[in-house]
């Protein structure tokens, strides 16, 4: 579904990215999948009740945050916004942590005190999980200028959506991202519905690798539902920014296949739109139709893995469920240093 | 006819200033647009152009005069061939006669000019007695404050507009991108949303910026990204991701700039878990509390006041001079009535316990110094002896400050009140422009006067 439209004289690719190896796809596929089931069963645990408030769930989007991490090296920072649990779980978070902060119990990785929205953890580098659309583009350009402060080479990943990206603040971030030039990626994933407004209906520019003309940042039209095209754009733009070139914007077009959140019942497209999605550019069966195509991999070893994530999400809803509430003392704690 | 050229005023606040250099001499005809002098304001060297035209007949303040009051006459325009004597003698009558009053006297030479006032303030309790003080300026305070931190720690930094290369709108910011280099002093663009955003992310990696903003008023662009983020992150991540970061800048009235610059942001940020809001008066507060505001692992609002920017108080000479943050300080002891302010409210509590130790009525001064976390046991404790209280300050009364003190004065101190607690504030008004409306619409010395008599039934 790539155009490969790019906002600058970029080469036109016919060929398709560039192929992955055995390892790579094995992984990208792992990940995914570890993602694709664990947002079903956030899913279903919110209609038992287990979930409460908002909760906006990644399916269809999974090979994003998965291409983008195969692209990162140690150290680069992610920021997102408010449908973040794809992005915890690409960079390590522990799926227990997660699922137990969707619950709201004392083991969740904000102690039950962030919700879905938002987690954080320094240690993998992930800087929120936030609820204001928008607001993650100055903070993640924030995470870096801190990178550039402190010339450490590393560059931040900020995600945010085809609704947040008309926010006046992005435009506010991209101009010092460039005047600076800080090592941003600007992913933008475009998945058509800023909750149920479409992308026609509510930008004057629908091209989004566009949006940073003005400020002469580079970007590019991805196909975010193949994974190599992901990580190949990815590694670009992590390069640009690595060389001190300053900001990159990465359109990514993808899709999600649930509604904008649990209580969303999508009515503004048609069954048929999702499920043509569905069938002709799901993420995760492009790969494993590569994987088997390839002989990289029998059914049953597809099995095998299936399983073991099938077990981890298992454990982790099993942890939420039956870890117990915060402790009424919590209610006064982190307030200050 | 000759005529008389004045004093120019050169910022909204500006009272006086150094007659730097005559451009023109004696006997040089001037024509309109014509530079006569150069003005040094405590902000920036400016210089005056002619309006009439003719010969300067007369300089009245020589090259170097300083503190040279607004309005003073300081050089005779007469016509070709006419005598300066024809100069009339006294300054024009100002356009306000109210105003006029609150200027300091017109006529001033180089010999009697008045200097800034040294306010004289009870040494804090932490300065080790016999330490030596030096007179300074809050702005000098602050941005010594500043420089001193930037020294000890390479991950403080500053950020706002103007704060590097024109040194400072209010010249707060004076010498530092000389000293750090244009790394560390950030001139940003006009993008307080964005700016703010960058700030407390830089903030979550364990940065230590200062964001400056030109006033508070213009941080409501941003107020999102501080409440939001920087107030609430150390929360919702389990105390996992803090947020180090000041944000700094004038609030409040200045003088004269109308609705949209002159608003008091105290009690907004005063009722956000997560913040500390600090308010200083004194430049010895305002230099203990910066520091203490930098090293502070949470994010901090800090509310300056661009009248009190010039003003000048003695600051102890120490290598590393910190106040307390949410510690207030007992400004003037007295047993008949307690007045609470901060920042320019102190100035009319002050003013107003001197007339009333005219009368015979011991006022004690509470200058709270930081809003929250709130320091309500001296509170407390002033209004146990006194059983009378007073709030003054700038700001809106409707769930004000003053509203908050009088809230936990009756929870905590009912049984002592002899007197309901009256608060003294800004008019419920936008502010205007117009110098008597202007005047009327903030609190002034008689309404804390009266306020205190009220609560002492006299």
């Amino acid at each position: 579904m790539a155009s490969s439209a790019s906002s600058r004289s970029k080469s036109q690719k016919t060929a398709g990215p560039a192929v992955f190896t055995r390892d790579q796809e094995l992984h990208a596929y792992r990940e995914m999948l570890q993602i694709r089931r664990f947002e079903e069963k956030a899913g279903q645990m919110y209609g038992m009740g287990l979930i409460g408030g908002f909760c906006h769930l990644y399916i269809g989007q999974e090979a994003v945050v998965v291409g983008m991490q195969m692209a990162s090296i140690e150290g680069d920072q992610i920021i997102t916004g408010y449908r973040d649990h794809g992005h915890m779980l690409v960079c390590g978070m522990d799926p227990k942590g997660v699922m137990a902060e969707l619950t709201g119990r004392r083991g969740g990785l904000s102690k039950g005190k962030g919700g879905s929205m938002h987690m954080f953890s320094k240690e993998k580098h992930f800087y929120g999980g936030h609820g204001i659309v928008g607001a993650q583009v100055s903070l993640g350009t924030g995470l870096a200028f801190a990178n550039h402060y402190r010339g450490n080479g590393n560059a931040s990943m900020i995600y945010f959506g085809d609704g947040a990206a008309n926010q006046g603040q992005v435009y506010e971030s991209f101009n010092m991202a460039e005047l600076w030039k800080l090592p941003a990626v600007y992913i933008i994933e475009n998945n058509r519905y800023a909750m149920g407004t479409s992308v026609s209906r509510a930008s004057a520019q629908s091209d989004f690798s566009k949006r940073g003309l003005s400020f002469n940042i580079p970007g590019e039209q991805v196909d975010g539902m193949d994974v190599r095209a992901v990580r190949e754009a990815g590694l670009k733009a992590l390069t640009w920014c690595r060389e001190g070139k300053g900001p990159y914007i990465l359109e990514m077009q993808t899709y999600r296949y649930r509604g904008h959140s649990m209580s969303d019942p999508a009515k503004y497209r048609s069954k048929e739109e999702v499920q043509k999605m569905r069938e002709e550019h799901d993420p995760i069966e492009q790969v494993r139709a590569r994987l088997l195509r390839e002989k990289f991999a029998t059914e049953d070893e597809l099995k095998a893995i299936d399983a073991k994530v099938r077990a981890i999400v298992a454990e982790a809803a099993e942890f939420a469920t039956n870890d117990p509430e915060p402790d009424p003392s919590e209610l006064w704690t982190d307030i200050l240093v | 006819m000759a005529v008389n050229v004045l004093m120019p005023a050169l910022s909204p606040t500006m009272e006086q200033g150094k007659l730097a250099k005559w451009v023109k001499k004696v006997g040089d005809t001037v024509k309109s647009g014509d530079v006569l002098a150069e003005i040094e304001t405590d902000k920036a060297l400016m210089e005056v152009e002619a309006v009439d035209e003719g010969v300067l007949a007369a300089i009245l303040i020589p090259d170097g005069t300083e503190n040279v009051a607004v309005n003073t006459p300081i050089a005779v325009i007469a016509a070709e061939g006419e005598s300066a004597d024809a100069a009339p003698v006294t300054a024009s009558k100002p356009v306000s006669p109210e105003l006029a009053t609150q200027k300091p006297a017109a006529a001033v030479s180089a010999s009697d000019a008045p200097t800034a006032p040294v306010v004289a303030i009870a040494a804090a309790s932490d300065v080790p007695p016999g330490t030596p003080m030096v007179a300074m300026t809050v702005r000098e305070a602050l941005r010594d404050a500043m420089a001193e931190e930037m020294r000890a720690d390479e991950d403080v930094f500053i950020m706002g507009e103007e704060v590097a290369e024109y040194q400072g709108a209010y010249k707060i910011t004076q010498g530092l991108l000389q000293e750090f280099g244009a790394r560390r002093v950030i001139d940003t663009p006009i993008t307080e949303h964005g700016f703010a955003g960058i700030g407390v992310g830089a903030a979550m990696t364990g940065l230590k910026p200062i964001v400056e903003f030109m006033t508070f008023n213009f941080a409501m662009q941003a107020i999102d990204q501080i409440i939001n983020s920087a107030a609430k992150t150390l929360y919702m991540s389990g105390g996992q991701m803090g947020c180090p970061i000041v944000f700094r800048g004038p609030n409040g009235a200045a003088a004269r700039v109308a609705a949209q610059h002159s608003q008091d942001y105290a009690a907004w940020y005063s009722q956000i878990p997560g913040l500390k809001v600090v308010a200083p008066y004194t430049a010895a507060d305002f230099k203990g509390l910066m520091k203490s505001a930098i090293r502070d692992p949470n994010p901090i609002i800090f509310l300056e006041n661009e009248i009190l920017y010039g003003q000048t108080f003695d600051v102890p000479q120490m290598d590393d001079y910190t106040v307390p943050i949410g510690k207030a300080r007992i400004h003037r002891t007295g047993k008949d009535v307690t007045l609470v302010s901060w920042s320019i409210g102190m100035t009319y509590a002050i003013k107003a316990a001197d007339e009333l130790a005219k009368e015979g009525i011991e006022a004690e001064i509470i200058d709270l110094r930081t809003i929250r976390p709130m320091d309500v046991d001296t509170i407390i404790a002033s209004v146990q002896k006194t059983g009378r209280c007073v709030t003054v300050e700038e700001g809106w009364p409707q769930s004000g400050v003053g509203a908050e003190i009088a809230a936990r004065v009756m929870e905590r101190a009912f049984d002592w009140l002899d007197a309901p607690v009256v608060r003294v504030t800004g008019k419920d008004v936008p502010m205007p422009y117009a110098a008597n409306l202007e005047k009327l619409a903030l609190p002034n010395v008689g309404e804390v006067i009266q306020a205190a008599k009220a609560v002492l039934y006299r």
